[in-house]
């Protein structure tokens, strides 16, 4: 078995209206739901963390930059650590993330043990 | 109460007492002395009063024989002694000083040391159980025996190679240091969990035993909340838990000691006195930090909720996902597909289960028969079948059989 990270990616464009309590909540259960089907297989390594939006950005040349998502389109949102076979297995378990049905993505990287 | 009924009661009752204060004296290093002591006493109680009538005060009749015992085996010992090293000794006057402590407080913080002691990680959590069982509880061989499903013999292994173990690591029955006391409690808590756990859904057919496993659970529990130091949140959500799984004992069996299920239970034979306590520990749980045994106590509390409606199932649920991403089991995986299909229907539910592939496993498959029936007659046949072969009980056999007799 594998170790994956998985960063939830999402597409949040400025100023939009924050969601409201019974949104968070539906979205909560959505996650523990998914993150819950994936404990229920023995494959959640850990559920990681979620990340605020805000966040700076330092460059080589000390440009401390406001913002997180200076060359990335998307804002990291949060990520989860599984275990798979293989990054096939890895895929499948992430297509049930409810990131995707907001727009959102999932990026699958296989951690190098050290 | 009679001679005959009175002994067997004191046994149950003042065995374990005695027996962990002659631990506490002693230590390990002579495991046997301690037993020995206890053991006789109540043998001579047997005897002396079938010959000569109960005694006016029965309990201190024990504790002084037992006191009495325990002194002249300390002065047999210092004669041994003095003829091999002389320089080791206790006085005269330390012998005729010594005294076994048999007051309640000495007797309660004894009990809870050696809980600390046998509770350890040094030993395996089967020795761990069993050790409880013969000396926080006072159970004898055939039923620490009975209650794991296995011989006599095992079990005196077991025994005499933990004890061996706890001697040879030099574990000493104290309470630990306030710096260590958070891991210490994890380890004696999950042995309290699992001694309940052994009663509750172990397969012995012998109800009044398995009962009895988890009252001493509970019990041993109780003496934790009563001292403040180990009255923790956790301690709290484990008694709430096991207050709640028990106030279904009566009508999780039928009279032939069978399993009921849940949904075939008569609800109107819920204890609802111990479901109130239940619910007076959970309150006093929520102080601390979310564990195992909060969401473990909430899921029991919604399994007292009688009326089954989707907000139940949906409540249930959501504890099963956070109970698995912080402590999987296969047991959980299995139950949080349960309610699943009690939630959402046996479609999400088929689809879920299918990925968790516990293909060893009879639950998982009489699970699969369940969600299938009414969708696929032959695949819930099949799942049946298998899980039939799976099966290692004749309880469980004739369950499943129950099942299939039902499909056709």
């Amino acid at each position: 078995m594998n170790e994956f990270l998985l960063l939830f990616r999402k597409n949040e464009p400025e100023g939009a209206p924050k969601p409201s309590p019974e949104q968070m909540q539906n979205s909560m259960k959505l996650w523990m739901d998914w993150l819950g089907g994936i404990a229920a297989q023995n494959k959640l390594v850990s559920n990681g963390n979620r990340l605020y939006n805000d966040g700076v950005t330092v460059s080589p040349d000390e440009i401390v930059t406001n913002g997180p998502y200076v060359e990335i389109k998307e804002l990291i949102g949060g990520y989860s650590i599984i275990r798979a076979e293989s990054q096939e297995e890895a895929v499948e378990l992430s297509k049930g993330c409810p990131i995707l049905k907001v727009g959102g993505s999932v990026e699958v990287r296989m951690i190098m043990p050290m | 109460m009679n001679n005959t009924e009175l002994l067997p009661h004191l046994f149950r009752t003042e065995y374990r007492k005695i027996v962990s204060v002659l631990y506490k004296h002693f230590g390990f290093e002579h495991p046997e002395i301690a037993e020995d002591i206890a053991s006789e006493t109540f043998l001579t109680a047997a005897e002396t009063w079938g010959l000569k009538g109960l005694p006016d005060n029965p309990i201190a009749w024990l504790y002084t024989v037992a006191r009495n015992r325990a002194k002249d085996h300390l002065k047999r010992n210092k004669l041994f002694d003095e003829k091999i090293s002389p320089a080791l000794q206790l006085s005269h006057e330390d012998v005729r000083e010594f005294d076994i402590d048999l007051s309640d407080q000495h007797i309660k913080d004894s009990q809870l040391q050696l809980m600390f002691a046998i509770c350890q990680p040094v030993i395996p959590a089967e020795a761990q159980i069993s050790l409880s069982l013969r000396i926080l509880c006072g159970f004898g061989i055939d039923e620490i025996a009975d209650a794991f499903l296995t011989s006599k013999s095992t079990i005196n292994k077991r025994l005499f190679r933990a004890k061996d173990k706890l001697r040879e690591e030099k574990v000493k029955i104290e309470f630990p240091p306030i710096s260590q006391l958070g891991g210490r409690l994890q380890a004696v808590l999950t042995t309290l969990y699992l001694l309940f756990n052994e009663g509750y859904y172990s397969s012995s057919q012998d109800c009044v035993l398995r009962k009895e496993l988890c009252l001493e659970a509970m019990r041993l529990t109780i003496l934790l909340l009563e001292n403040e130091p180990t009255n923790l949140p956790e301690t709290n959500a484990l008694m709430a838990l096991m207050c709640f799984h028990s106030s279904r004992f009566d009508a999780r069996t039928d009279e032939q000691g069978e399993m009921i299920r849940y949904d075939d239970q008569d609800s109107s034979l819920w204890n609802q006195e111990l479901i109130r306590k239940g619910e007076y520990y959970l309150n006093l749980s929520s102080k601390g930090g979310i564990n195992k045994y909060h969401l473990e106590a909430a899921i029991a509390y919604w399994h007292t909720v009688k009326n089954d409606t989707t907000e139940k199932w949906e409540n249930i649920l959501q504890l099963y996902n956070r109970l698995l991403q912080i402590a999987y089991s296969p047991a959980a995986a299995l139950n949080r597909t349960f309610a699943l299909y009690k939630a959402r229907g046996a479609q999400e539910a088929i689809i879920e289960a299918e990925k968790l592939k516990l293909n060893d496993n009879h639950l998982y498959h009489v699970l699969l028969g369940h969600l299938y029936t009414g969708i696929d007659k032959a695949t819930a046949a099949n799942h049946l079948q298998t899980a039939l072969k799976l099966a290692k009980t004749a309880a469980e056999k004739s369950r499943i059989n129950k099942d299939l007799e039902q499909l056709c």
